[in-house]
């Protein structure tokens, strides 16, 4: 994969980018014993502060750091502001969409989705069907991921609808930043991301049930060790909410209240880090010990909100994902502002022809796989790699989507053997409620390995602060 | 505040210092086996400490001999005990982390850096401490979380329950400390001439809980048992006194009493009271086996109080 977009340089000569230039001028300056340095310090700083994830299959409670990489992934205000209106609009759409879904499916009756991909997909919820959830918003937060290729255009990789995570991440990183070379915010004019926590109380509120004026907001986890329970307690403490668990909570009389030393206290919007299939034992997951009997029956009431609704998955899966650019058009009456990457829906047999033919050429991921895992990079497999999984494919083949092999973008990455491009992406979070909002960022992940195009922490990946310079 | 943010407090507390406890009472059993002694004094000694923590069974289940480098592998770096220096720092960590949102940064990161310092120092295993100086670090530590806690979390129910938990250890464990001393002591106890070796056993009985230099500041006389004793259960000003902890427990409890804690905080008053009006010279001639039995029961239920009221209530 010679052939990619290099962040901060053009060309083989290397010119440097506009937007990069103030930054290298200082990288320049830079002995390399010196940010070997500070990256020692800010792996120490983030052991000592516990800034860790949990690996699974690992042992249990193991911690793991995820790499913080001391090169900033710089975006210039103009591309940010393009960047932002497609990502509001693509939202926007994705909410008018589940709302159709569990109301009207005009959507379906229209003929541009077939029905089947509504109701044979595991995350459609007939529960939800009918029920009206505050101001239509079912997808709050939305981490949507975004790549760079080709000559630099931005693609949408995946919408995540259902408890997208790592904003933690972006606002750590931003702070370990400034606490290591507080001289480059001098040089620049860097968009400030530390009100995200404001911003997403004040969203969590604004979809209160109706007729609550003082909302009690929680954040609900599945426990500390849950991979991203650091992310969980830090949303909590930021926004000065309870930070809750399952046994914490209880229904009574159509309502939910959490246990406090002063007795049961009424709770009104959950911003729940579980999955659907934990919420309720009693309506999905019978063995789950994590969630609140009887929740569902209070959250279709309507007296209790759920951030993110119930059932946005049927949104956010990887079958619906080419449909996008539809609804925007179907819904907003808009051109797609974003750019889709061209999928074949190995589930119709001339896309699985297609697919089969160029098994070499293509990444094929399951529908509902996530975290990087049960998808196959052809271009970096082995022979033996791929028949494996074209066997798989053939056995079922409506489980999987093909996408060509994007080059994407790299930007400097500081690794073993100095400074040297390293693939990224980006995670922006969208803010849905009253209005649709987000502040001027997002996670930039980073494929360490070289080469590797697998930026999931799971798999090795690290972390860049990501600037939004200001004009 | 969420009862299962109290009961994590609380137990924050209680774990550390249980550390502290151990490390105190390790520590001076260590300097006291150098003083020349007969094996079986040496073994008995052990015992004793191991008794304190109502632990022979489990040591036994575990260990071939009883010296002292076995009792000090069971009691600081073996996790399948419960009250071992590894297990209530670890119990103190991971309750700490369960809540870190409610503590302040600095609170947090001290019991983490706590955490990740004990394993980088038991990571050679025992054979890599140094006793004495791995004793002082774990009551330094102890010291500094207490100290973060007071110099930097708002004065509020939170800082309420990790009192609670830090008092109600803390007279547990001088009252089982008192118990097993005055049991081993006997009739050691009733006389006020101490020979040599006795007056080195109840000096050490005052340093691990810091009250060597308090005993001389307050009494400015010889060691005798009943002054130790005085000391340690009835002196409001000691700050490990029984009286002195239960001062705390009830003030706190006071703070956070809730419709349903009434029995418990009349349990604390009984038992503060108790103590307040108490003369030595009667909790003698009632025998110290018979008052401390009935002040550590009284412990255990209040323990049990605070949790039924506070910590894990049956809301619905």
């Amino acid at each position: 994969m010679k052939d990619f977009f290099n962040e901060m340089t053009v060309g083989d000569a290397g010119a440097v980018r506009e937007h990069y230039r103030a930054f290298d001028a200082w990288l320049q300056r830079q002995p390399l014993e010196r940010i070997e340095r500070k990256r020692a310090e800010a792996d120490l700083t983030f052991r000592r502060v516990g800034i860790t994830f949990a690996v699974y299959g690992d042992g249990a409670g193991t911690e793991r750091l995820i790499p913080f990489d001391t090169i900033p992934r710089i975006i210039p205000a103009h591309e940010w502001a393009a960047l932002q209106a497609g990502l509001v609009q693509r939202v926007q759409a994705l909410n008018m969409f589940v709302h159709d879904i569990y109301h009207e499916q005009n959507i379906v009756r229209a003929g541009i989705i077939p029905a089947q991909q509504i109701y044979q997909n595991a995350q459609y919820r007939p529960e939800m069907q009918g029920i009206s959830v505050a101001s239509d918003i079912y997808a709050h937060i939305a981490g949507v991921d975004i790549v760079r290729a080709g000559k630099g255009e931005f693609y949408v990789l995946e919408d995540n609808l259902r408890v997208p995570s790592g904003v933690s991440y972006m606002l750590e990183d931003r702070k370990m930043m400034m606490r290591l070379f507080p001289e480059l915010f001098a040089r620049h004019r860097i968009a400030p991301v530390e009100h995200y926590p404001d911003m997403l109380l004040e969203n969590l509120r604004s979809v209160a049930p109706t007729g609550v004026l003082d909302p009690t907001v929680v954040v609900m986890t599945p426990g500390m060790y849950n991979s991203a329970y650091f992310e969980h307690a830090f949303l909590a403490q930021q926004m000065g909410v309870e930070l809750v668990e399952g046994k914490d909570l209880f229904v009574d009389a159509n309502a939910v209240y959490m246990r406090t030393i002063r007795g049961p206290r009424r709770v009104d919007v959950i911003y729940r880090r579980l999955d659907d299939d934990f919420l309720d034992p009693l309506a999905f997951r019978a063995d789950s010990t994590l969630g609140v009997p009887g929740l569902l029956s209070v959250y279709r009431a309507g007296r209790v909100t759920l951030a993110n609704a119930i059932g946005t998955g049927v949104a956010d899966d990887k079958s619906i994902y080419p449909y996008v650019p539809d609804m925007i058009r179907f819904y907003l009456a808009q051109e797609p502002l974003l750019n889709n990457v061209p999928t074949w829906q190995c589930r119709r047999p001339e896309d699985l022809a297609y697919t089969l033919d160029h098994l070499d050429q293509l990444v094929v991921k399951e529908v509902h796989g996530a975290g990087g895992y049960g998808m196959l990079i052809g271009p970096a497999s082995t022979r033996a790699q791929i028949e494996d999984f074209r066997r798989r494919l053939v056995a079922r083949p409506d489980g999987y989507i093909a996408q060509p092999t994007l080059a994407l973008s790299a930007c400097p990455t500081y690794v073993d053997s100095g400074i040297a491009p390293r693939h990224i992406d980006l995670r922006p979070f969208v803010l849905s409620g009253k209005t649709v909002s987000m502040v001027p960022g997002g996670l930039t992940r980073v494929a360490l390995q070289e080469g590797s195009l697998v930026v999931n922490s799971s798999q090795g990946g690290g972390t860049k602060d990501t600037w939004i310079l200001e004009e | 505040m969420l009862s299962r943010t109290a009961d994590h407090l609380y137990w924050m507390a209680r774990y550390t210092e249980r550390a502290e406890n151990t490390a105190r009472m390790l520590d001076v059993a260590v300097q006291t086996s150098m003083l020349p002694q007969s094996a079986q004094d040496t073994e008995q000694a052990w015992r004793a400490i191991l008794g304190i923590s109502e632990l022979q069974d489990a040591f036994d289940a575990r260990y071939a001999a009883l010296d002292e480098r076995n009792v000090i592998a069971f009691m600081v770096g073996d996790p399948a005990n419960p009250s071992s220096i590894v297990s209530c720092l670890t119990a103190a960590r991971e309750n700490a982390r369960a809540v870190r949102g409610v503590l302040t940064t600095e609170v947090w990161e001290t019991q983490n850096a706590t955490w990740i310092e004990l394993r980088d120092r038991l990571r050679l295993g025992l054979d890599g401490i140094d006793p004495g100086e791995f004793f002082d670090w774990v009551k330094h530590r102890c010291h500094l979380a207490r100290g973060v806690t007071l110099g930097t979390m708002l004065d509020d129910e939170a800082l309420v329950f990790i009192r609670l938990g830090t008092f109600l250890e803390r007279a547990d464990n001088t009252a089982r400390l008192l118990d097993v001393k005055y049991h081993e002591a006997g009739a050691a106890a009733t006389h006020d001439v101490l020979t040599q070796r006795e007056f080195y056993y109840w000096a050490a009985l005052l340093r691990s809980v810091a009250g060597f230099e308090i005993y001389r500041k307050v009494y400015r006389d010889s060691v005798t048992p009943a002054r130790v004793a005085e000391l340690l259960m009835l002196r409001a000003d000691m700050p490990r006194s029984l009286l002195a902890c239960m001062e705390q427990v009830l003030a706190n409890l006071k703070a956070v009493r809730n419709g349903v804690s009434a029995g418990t905080e009349r349990l604390a008053g009984k038992m503060h009271a108790d103590l307040q009006f108490a003369r030595i010279e009667d909790v003698l001639a009632a025998g110290m086996d018979a008052t401390l039995g009935r002040f550590m029961e009284n412990i255990y239920a209040l323990g049990n109080g605070i949790s039924r009221d506070f910590l894990v209530p049956l809301g619905d």
